[in-house]
């Protein structure tokens, strides 16, 4: 029997195809449609680090799996995860009627990071559109926590209208410093909203650039995404270093499954964040 | 106190435009301040004017009976505002109101038009940057119709 046993120092390394069950701990609502879970690991364990950008695949018991962005500070309480989600198929619809005590499954995290190490020494502009503020949260409070290590440091937000800004404390925190910039757009408004209309390039005007030294995140959108890329390009900053985090159709979560291919690429596995050089011609091609 | 060559000499819009169409186009112009909520132009009025803005915000606005008044695009400094001045019938087609205190170069679009009839060098400069910010502002316009927050695949 005693070989049955295992210790911790021969214990296996995770097989990250098991879910480990996590707790919601809290939930908050975001807009209509999006709701931000905090999660933490009912065997005390702690997740594992992450690094801004990475997801990981949530599960709803009897419902389904879908892959989220880790959308947490990675400089608050170790094993806390956060993740927001807006409800728009049959899981994340039950991600999002999930409530504090409730149990799913949490595999991750996947994929690889923003490079904020490479960014440091540099200007940094954040560009998000929507829910794609998520991932960007995370690389933002990374930033924010090592301030020093960084230039000028921007972040353009834009969404479809006022009720759909995510992180609205954030954001009021965040434009009350003195050493970020932050601009927010929505496509339309009614009522009294008292901010920038119109669309999230048209902020790239309020927060000037400097080619040279420059790396910019984006996240939202895919055709957000190649519009702010292109202006990026107008204004000089080489695609080289403008980053885009995709999403693709991932299940798998270790390049195994090929769900997620895009051309040579599998997101899960080499993704999800990519420098335009690298994507931007993959993005162009209609078939894939 | 700056005068109005100064001013425009300044202003995004005019950068690089040469001192002497710079005075022809002064003469069109005047300083303007509009108080929070009051209306730069109003639809189906006469576009006879033309908006430089030089500080504070104002928004352009439709009116729907059913879901009220919908902000369609804002501008701050920098920024111009009002085309329709430029094309007959000479009528705005939406409705402009400053959203805090906006000091603005507001010009004749009768005075602007006749000077470039009579000086087509001037009108093609001047029609080439209007025509720079009506891009953008068509492409910005069809990015808000694929209203790209809205399609989101299912999962």
């Amino acid at each position: 029997m005693s070989d049955l046993v295992r210790t911790p120092d021969d214990a296996a390394p995770p097989d990250p195809m098991v879910p480990a069950i996590h707790r919601v701990r809290r939930t908050r609502q975001e807009t209509p449609d999006t709701w931000t879970l905090e999660l933490e690991p009912v065997d005390g364990d702690g997740q594992r680090t992450y690094a801004p950008g990475q997801f990981n695949m949530l599960y709803v018991f009897g419902v389904g799996e879908a892959p989220i962005s880790i959308s947490g500070d990675p400089t608050g309480p170790p094993g806390l995860l956060a993740h927001t989600v807006r409800a728009v198929g049959a899981v994340t619809r039950a991600l999002c009627a999930l409530r504090r005590g409730d149990l799913l499954g949490v595999r991750g995290p996947f994929g690889n990071a923003w490079p904020i190490d490479q960014a440091a020494g540099h200007d940094v502009l954040l560009v998000a559109g929507g829910v794609g503020l998520a991932p960007l949260r995370s690389a933002f409070c990374r930033i924010l926590g090592e301030r020093s290590r960084f230039g000028r440091v921007s972040l353009l937000y834009g969404a479809r209208s006022p009720r759909g800004l995510v992180f609205a404390d954030d954001l009021r925190r965040w434009r009350a410093r003195f050493d970020v910039e932050v601009e927010i757009t929505v496509d339309h408004a009614v009522g009294p909203w008292r901010g920038h209309v119109g669309v999230v390039t048209q902020l790239l005007d309020y927060a000037p650039i400097e080619p040279e030294d420059c790396v910019a995140l984006l996240c939202g959108p895919e055709v957000m995404m190649r519009y702010v890329g292109r202006e990026l390009g107008r204004r000089g900053l080489p695609a080289e270093r403008t980053y885009v985090s995709l999403e693709r159709n991932m299940r798998c979560g270790i390049g195994l499954c090929g769900h997620c291919q895009l051309g040579g690429e599998l997101i899960c596995r080499d993704g999800p964040v990519y420098s335009l050089s690298r994507i931007e011609p993959l993005l162009r091609i209609r078939e894939l | 106190m700056k005068g109005l060559e100064q001013l425009l000499a300044e202003h995004p819009f005019f950068a690089g435009m040469e001192p002497k169409d710079l005075a022809l186009i002064a003469g069109c112009g005047t300083n303007a301040r509009f108080e929070a909520g009051d209306y730069l132009f109003r639809e189906g009025e006469p576009a006879d004017r033309f908006y430089l803005l030089r500080s504070g915000r104002a928004v352009v606005e439709v009116h729907d009976p059913a879901r009220g008044t919908i902000t369609v695009l804002s501008a701050g400094e920098g920024e111009v505002l009002g085309f329709s001045w430029l094309m007959p019938p000479y009528r705005w087609v939406f409705d402009a109101r400053a959203l805090e205190l906006t000091r603005a170069l507001v010009f004749d679009g009768a005075c602007l038009r006749d000077k470039c009839e009579a000086d087509a060098r001037l009108g093609y400069d001047l029609l080439k940057r209007v025509t720079g910010v009506m891009m953008q502002r068509l492409e910005a316009a069809s990015v808000q119709l694929l209203d790209v927050y809205g399609g989101v695949r299912a999962r």
